[in-house]
C-alpha cells in the first residue's frame, strides 16, 4: 500500500505527530489555510516568525510549524510580535491567537497594534468562548448563551472584533468563518501581502463548549450554522440592523494603505544615518 | 553607524539617568521600549532620541506590560534590548519577567525606584523594590540585580548589566531610586575601544532544534535567535533541552525549574560584586545604592570620634552575596544594615552573618529620605552604650 503524505507536511516540524486539539475543532482548517496561503504565495517558512499566546488556537503554529516559533504569555502575542518585527523588520511576523487572548486579556495589544499599524498578520480564532478552560463566558459569546460561568445566560453584549479593530485604525481586516476555507485562505495571503497591520478574525466551532453552550452542537451543525447564517459584507450594508441579528458578517472590512512602522523606522534611522555621516 | 562612534566620551556633568541612557547606547543596546513614568523618564526621553542616531529603534508602548513584551520579542530577533520604569511598572512586568527567566532572554530592566506602596510619591526615591525584582513573578528562579551609588555608576553599571544579560542570557535589573537618577555629578565617558562589550553565543547552524541543546545549559546553550533559519521553538511552559513543551516528564520539570536556578547561582563569583572597606573596622555598615554615600561619611565621623567604623556595599544586590556578607560578618563584632525602606535585604543579611556578630536595622530618620550621616553616628553611639 503505498503511503500518501499530505502536501502541507512540510511546512510542519517532522518530530510532531499530533495536536492538542478536540475532534471537531476548527484549528485544523485555520491551519490548513494559513499553510496552504503561505504556499501559494511561494514563501519560505524560514522567513517566518510565528508568535501565539495562550488559548487552543495559539496551538496552531507552536509546536507544530516548522519555523521560529514564539508561545508567548496569555494576552500578550501582539506585544511580543511588535518587537520581533522591529527587530527582523524584512521577516513575516504572524500571530495566531484567540478571541479571550487577544480580546480580553490582550485587547489593548491588539487595538494600538493596528494603530500603530505595524507589519503584522494576525489570524484571530474567534469561537465565542474560552475552550482551553472549560467553557467560560467569552467577550465574544452572545447575550444570553449559557456559559458555565454564566448559567443564567450572559447579561454582557460581545465585542464585534473586525469593525472594532478596523475602526482601530488597520488598514487590512477581513472575517470568514471555517466554512469558507477558500476564502479565508485568500484573506491570509492578502493580509500577509499587505505592507501594514492586518487582521483576518475567523469565526470557528468549539464543538465541545461552544457546542454544548449554544446547543447548535456538533461541528457539522455548526458549520451548517455559518453556512445559513454569513451575510456578505456588501449585502449587510444594504440591510436594516435589525434584520442581521444572529447573522454573521463576513468578508473584507478594510483594505486600504496606508504608511507602516517597520518601515518607516527603517526609514527614519537610514536618514538619521545620512546626517551623522 | 559604527560601534566606535556611540560612546559620548568625555567628561560630562549630568544626571543619573543620563548617565543610564549613554551607557545603554555605549553598551551596543538598540532596541527600547518603555511607558512614562517618573522618577524614570528622562532614561527614556533620552534614549529616543539618541538611539535612532545609533540604527536603534526606541518604542513607547501602551504600557509596562507591553514594554517587556516586546523587548522580549526584540531579544530574540537579536537585538540588544532594554526597557526602563519604576516600581510600578515593575508590578505590571512581572508576569513576563518570569518569561524572560524560563526563556532564557537576555534583556536589561532599568529600575529607578521611588516610593511605594501602590502609586505612592513618584518624585521620591525609596529602595521598595529590592525583593519584588527577584521574587516578585511567580515561580522559583533567581535573577541578576545590579546598585549603582553615583551618577557614574548608572552609566558603568548599565554597561555591565548588558554584558552579563548576554552572558548568560538572563534578565538584569539595573535598581537606581529617584535619587541615584535625578542626581548631578561628574560622568566620565571612556573612549569606546575602552570599553568591554560581551555578544551572546549564537546557535551556529540551522537544522532541527531537536539536534540541538537551546536551553537548559548551566553553562548557557547558544541562543537560537530568530531570523537565522533556525526553527526555534520558544516557550516558556514547562520544556526541554530542545525547547519543546513537556508536561508529564518529572525530571524535565526539575531541569525546567533548576537549570536557570544553578546557570546564575553556579557562576555567582563572576557575578557579585561587593565593596568591603572594613579591613580592622568592629563596626560595618552594610548598605547599598544611595544610602552607602551616607554610610561612608558616617563611618568617617565615626572615625573621628574614636568608633572604628567600617563601610560595605552591596554592588550586586541579587544573587544574594550570601559567602561575602558571612566573611564580613566573622570579621566584625557588628553589622549595622542601612536601607531607605523598612529592611527588605536586612533578613538576607541577617540570615548570613547572625551566627557570627549582633546585626541590627537602621532606616532613615523619615521614610524616603536619605540617612543624615550624623543620624546614623549617634545611633551607633546609641546602641554601643
Amino acid at each position: 500500500m503505498s503511503v500518501t503524505e499530505h502536501p502541507l507536511k512540510k511546512y510542519t516540524r517532522s518530530h510532531i505527530t499530533r495536536t492538542t486539539t478536540c475532534p471537531g475543532c476548527g484549528n485544523g482548517i485555520a491551519a490548513q489555510a494559513i499553510l496552504r496561503g503561505i504556499e501559494e504565495l511561494g514563501l519560505a517558512m524560514d522567513d517566518f516568525v510565528f508568535v501565539s499566546g495562550i488559548g487552543c488556537s495559539a496551538w496552531i503554529p507552536s509546536p507544530l510549524f516548522a519555523a521560529d516559533t514564539l508561545h508567548t504569555t496569555h494576552g500578550r502575542p501582539i506585544a511580543f510580535a511588535t518587537g520581533v518585527k522591529l527587530g527582523l523588520p524584512d521577516k513575516n511576523v504572524m500571530v495566531v491567537s484567540g478571541d479571550g487572548d487577544l480580546t480580553a486579556i490582550g485587547g489593548n495589544h491588539l487595538i494600538h497594534a493596528a494603530r500603530r499599524n505595524i507589519n503584522l498578520t494576525v489570524v484571530l480564532m474567534n469561537n465565542s468562548i474560552y475552550g482551553m478552560t472549560g467553557g467560560q463566558t467569552a467577550p465574544t459569546t452572545p447575550r444570553g448563551v449559557k456559559t458555565i460561568t454564566s448559567p443564567y445566560g450572559s447579561l454582557e453584549h460581545p465585542f464585534d472584533i473586525a469593525p472594532m479593530v478596523a475602526a482601530a485604525g488597520a488598514p487590512y481586516v477581513a472575517r470568514w468563518t471555517t466554512y469558507h476555507p477558500r476564502q479565508l485562505t485568500r484573506a491570509i495571503k492578502k493580509g500577509l501581502q499587505k505592507r501594514g497591520f492586518s487582521l483576518v478574525e475567523v469565526i470557528t466551532q468549539c464543538p465541545v463548549q461552544y457546542g454544548k453552550a449554544s446547543k447548535l452542537g456538533s461541528a457539522v451543525n455548526i458549520l451548517k450554522h455559518f453556512k445559513e447564517n454569513s451575510v456578505r459584507i456588501e449585502k449587510a450594508r444594504q440591510m436594516e440592523e435589525g434584520d442581521l441579528e444572529g447573522k454573521i458578517v463576513v468578508g473584507e472590512f478594510k483594505d486600504i494603505e496606508k504608511a507602516e512602522l517597520s518601515e518607516e523606522w527603517v526609514n527614519l534611522r537610514s536618514s538619521m544615518m545620512e546626517v551623522g555621516a | 553607524m559604527s560601534r566606535e562612534s556611540r560612546a559620548l566620551s568625555g567628561t560630562h556633568f549630568e544626571m543619573g539617568n543620563w548617565g543610564c541612557a549613554e551607557g545603554a547606547i555605549a553598551a551596543g543596546c538598540n532596541f527600547v521600549a518603555g511607558y512614562p513614568i517618573t522618577p524614570a523618564s528622562e532614561v527614556a526621553n533620552r534614549l529616543s532620541a539618541r538611539l535612532p542616531q545609533v540604527g536603534g529603534v526606541f518604542l513607547q508602548t501602551e504600557d509596562e506590560i507591553s514594554a517587556i513584551c516586546s523587548i522580549i520579542g526584540a531579544s530574540w530577533s537579536g537585538c540588544k534590548a532594554m526597557t526602563v520604569t519604576s516600581g510600578p511598572g515593575i508590578s505590571l512586568m512581572q508576569e513576563n519577567i518570569g518569561f524572560a527567566v524560563a526563556t532564557e532572554t537576555p534583556l536589561v530592566i532599568v529600575d529607578v525606584q521611588r516610593m511605594g506602596p501602590s502609586t505612592g510619591v513618584p518624585s521620591i526615591g525609596m529602595a521598595g523594590d529590592m525583593v519584588q525584582v527577584a521574587r516578585g513573578s511567580h515561580g522559583d528562579y533567581q535573577i541578576i540585580a545590579l546598585c549603582p551609588q553615583s551618577p557614574q555608576e548608572m552609566f558603568d553599571l548599565t554597561i555591565r548589566a548588558f554584558n552579563l544579560a548576554e552572558t548568560y542570557r538572563a534578565p538584569v535589573f539595573l535598581l537606581a531610586d529617584g535619587f541615584i537618577g535625578h542626581m548631578r555629578e561628574q560622568i566620565v565617558v571612556p573612549p569606546q575601544e575602552e570599553i568591554a562589550l560581551t555578544e551572546r553565543r549564537v546557535t551556529p547552524n540551522g537544522g532541527s532544534p531537536m539536534d540541538r541543546q537551546d536551553f537548559l545549559d548551566v553553562n548557557v546553550a547558544p541562543m537560537p535567535v530568530f531570523g537565522k533559519g533556525l526553527k526555534a521553538h520558544v516557550t516558556s511552559s514547562c520544556h526541554d533541552e530542545h525547547g519543546m513543551r513537556n508536561l508529564t516528564d518529572p525530571d524535565v520539570m526539575h531541569r525546567y525549574v533548576m537549570r536557570p536556578i544553578e546557570k546564575i547561582i553556579s557562576h555567582r563569583d563572576h557575578i557579585v560584586e561587593v565593596e568591603n572597606d572594613c579591613k580592622d573596622a568592629d563596626i560595618a555598615l552594610v548598605s547599598y545604592g544611595v544610602v552607602s554615600r551616607s554610610a561612608r561619611a558616617a563611618a568617617r565621623l565615626a572615625r573621628e570620634r574614636g568608633i572604628n567604623v567600617g563601610t560595605f556595599r552591596l554592588i550586586t544586590a541579587w544573587p544574594f552575596p550570601d559567602r561575602e556578607i558571612r566573611e564580613l560578618a566573622e570579621s566584625v563584632k557588628r553589622i549595622i544594615v542601612l536601607e531607605n525602606n523598612t529592611g527588605q535585604m536586612f533578613p538576607y543579611i541577617k540570615a548570613e552573618a547572625a551566627h557570627a556578630c549582633r546585626v541590627d536595622f537602621l532606616g532613615p530618620q523619615t521614610l524616603g529620605q536619605i540617612h543624615d550621616p550624623d543620624y546614623i553616628v549617634a545611633k551607633i553611639e546609641e546602641k554601643e552604650a
